[in-house]
């Protein structure tokens, strides 16, 4: 199994998507996913600079609707949903501060 | 029972919706126990359902296609005020504010819903193993997995606890469990059904989909849901064509290309008329028994009166990396809305971004971080152009390979599944040996083609083994067609366990 990800690039790519992990799941991590790229080597390989990206399978134009004013979903039913709601809001912890 | 079959005999008053769906729920109690294909039992609100059916029915008013019809529901599928939890912690406990638009459909059909299906967590995985809730098991050999990711709704029609389930398909999630349970499973071609309320793994190949005991159970559940949603903008707006009766059309005539890369680039059909030299290359571990199986199916639609040859489609095999690196980055950035702000888990912290890092870390099981750090990667500065980028690409030129073929022939044939169903724990430590469960279900999902897995005969362990029929974009009509060719053809022609 190849080393295409260290240890401290899963760690850096694992504070960018707000995630944690011990050093011992980094190893094991940063070997699977070099696996993973170790096969994903035939798409890297590939001369397809002719080819123009498909980013959807079906040719879309933008869908719009008309601009009217129309139910929406019931703001207590979401609310009710959340972890935590201060007058009719989300709450959350401070956002300044240390960061992660 | 079929569905259609239960469908006639409530509307026909031979049986209420009621005593149907007490049937149904008795086995559940009985059975599931041992096959964990459920995450939540609906059994209130399912005879509710019932009653409501029977009510009409009494009335002497109109009752859907699908009146008194047992659903199961994959549990990915928003249902209002009902939990849904996508087999995460994350979402455990939460009630959505509104229904996926297939629910209301299925409702007004006559659907009765019977319970939320188990699932690889956020549908990420193929055996059904990544559940925060536990695995579901193989009704045809508990020490098997179902395949996955929609495990236990293709668990629950093989056992008998639905007489129809709805999954999705990202990269096989339909199509690989039906072949492993014994069962029908089809995805239809990308914006044929909508996808709001489908809670999103990878956007631009998620596709929801039905199982059915029969290719007419499934037809019937897909035209129920079908067709254009305003509330998903990538649903197609273009006329349904009636499937029902197109089934017992025969495939007299129809060109049928078996796709070598697909067999594992093995496929010796030099019995098969019109046959192109087979191609050098395929994907990876497509067991010998399996491919007997698809030989078996492409003879049967050539008895049947089908011209049948192999073709090649030499993209096929880059499948399962453009797989991987596109929908790992779709994933990283659809799952980046589990923030512990608005619904589901939050476990708390001094400040907003500690408390978005132990939310994440202690919701999300290892596969979904797995996920989430490939797509994070795929998407890094200095990386985005040698994978995804290039996936992107190859997607491209997978259309265009598909499209040539779709000049020569009608269908496609292949393999659902490179093999029958494998042991619980037997590839779960080794992510690579799991993906390739995929790797013939992958293509169709990449282009947004329609396919369908029928059932058809055994492997050397005697479990049931999927045949795949792939056609061009929006060909539903006449891949149910050669389905149906198939399954009458089928040796045993049996799905019950």
């Amino acid at each position: 199994m190849s080393g295409r990800i260290t240890r401290d690039e899963a760690a850096h790519v694992a504070r960018l998507a707000r995630l944690r992990f011990s050093d011992e799941e980094l190893d094991e991590l940063a070997a699977q996913l070099s696996a993973v790229l170790d096969h994903a080597a035939d798409v890297e390989a590939l001369d397809v600079t002719d080819i123009a990206p498909t980013s959807h399978p079906h040719p879309l134009v933008n869908v719009t609707r008309a601009d009217e004013v129309r139910p929406s979903l019931d703001r207590d039913e979401v609310l009710a949903q959340a972890p935590s709601v201060d007058d009719g809001q989300f709450r959350v912890p401070p956002i300044l501060g240390e960061a992660p | 029972m079929t569905a259609l079959g239960v469908a006639a005999a409530v509307a026909a008053g031979e049986r209420t919706a009621r005593s149907v769906a007490e049937d149904y729920l008795d086995r559940i109690s009985a059975g599931d126990g041992e096959i964990g294909a459920f995450n939540l039992v609906l059994a209130d609100e399912a005879l509710a359902d019932a009653d409501r059916v029977d009510a009409a029915l009494g009335r002497g008013e109109p009752v859907g296609p699908l009146a008194g019809v047992p659903v199961a529901l994959k549990d990915n599928l928003c249902t209002r005020g009902i939990p849904t939890t996508c087999s995460s912690r994350m979402l455990e406990g939460w009630r959505p504010p509104y229904s996926a638009t297939v629910v209301e459909r299925l409702r007004a059909a006559g659907a009765v819903i019977v319970g939320k299906t188990n699932l690889d967590e956020f549908a990420m995985g193929s055996s059904t193993e990544n559940s925060a809730f536990g695995p579901t098991r193989n009704p045809h050999d508990t020490s098997r997995v179902p395949g996955g990711s929609s495990g236990g709704s293709a668990a629950a029609v093989a056992a008998g606890f639905a007489a129809l389930a709805l999954g999705s398909d990202t990269g096989g999630s339909i199509r690989q469990p039906a072949a492993l349970c014994g069962v029908v499973g089809m995805k239809p071609t990308y914006g044929r059904v909508s996808r709001y309320g489908l809670i999103a793994f990878a956007s631009s190949l998620d596709h929801i989909g039905p199982f059915g005991a029969t290719v007419a159970d499934a037809a019937a559940c897909y035209e129920a849901i079908a067709g254009h949603d305003p509330l998903d903008s990538t649903s197609i707006d273009l006329p349904l064509e009636p499937i029902d009766g197109a089934l017992a059309d025969g495939v007299e005539g129809l060109r049928v290309g078996v796709v070598a890369e697909l067999c594992g680039g093995r496929l010796q059909a030099a019995h098969l008329v019109g046959t192109d030299a087979p191609a050098a290359s395929g994907v990876e571990g497509v067991a010998d028994d399996v491919l007997a199986r698809v030989q078996d199916a492409a003879e049967a639609l050539e008895q049947a009166g089908a011209e049948v040859r192999t073709v090649s489609v030499p993209s096929a095999v880059l499948g399962l990396s453009a797989y991987y690196l596109i929908t790992s980055a779709e994933a990283s950035s659809n799952l980046a809305r589990y923030d512990g702000v608005r619904y589901g888990l939050r476990v708390e912290a001094a400040n907003a971004a500690e408390m978005n890092v132990n939310t994440r870390t202690a919701g999300f099981g290892t596969e979904a971080k797995r996920r989430i750090i490939l797509g994070t990667y795929a998407l890094s500065a200095g990386y985005y152009d040698a994978f995804y980028g290039k996936a992107l690409r190859v997607r491209t030129l997978m259309l265009q390979e598909f499209a040539a073929v779709y000049e020569d022939v009608d269908v496609l044939l292949c393999p659902t599944a490179p093999t029958t169903a494998f042991e619980l724990g037997a590839k779960i430590a080794d992510p690579m040996l799991m993906y390739l469960n995929d790797v013939c279900t992958i293509p169709s999902d990449l282009t947004g083609h329609p396919a369908i897995s029928v059932p058809f005969g055994r492997g050397d362990d005697g479990l049931p083994v999927g045949v795949q029929v792939m056609g061009p974009a929006l060909s539903e009509r006449l891949i149910f067609r050669v389905a149906a060719a198939l399954e009458r053809a089928a040796p045993g022609n049996g799905s019950a366990p």
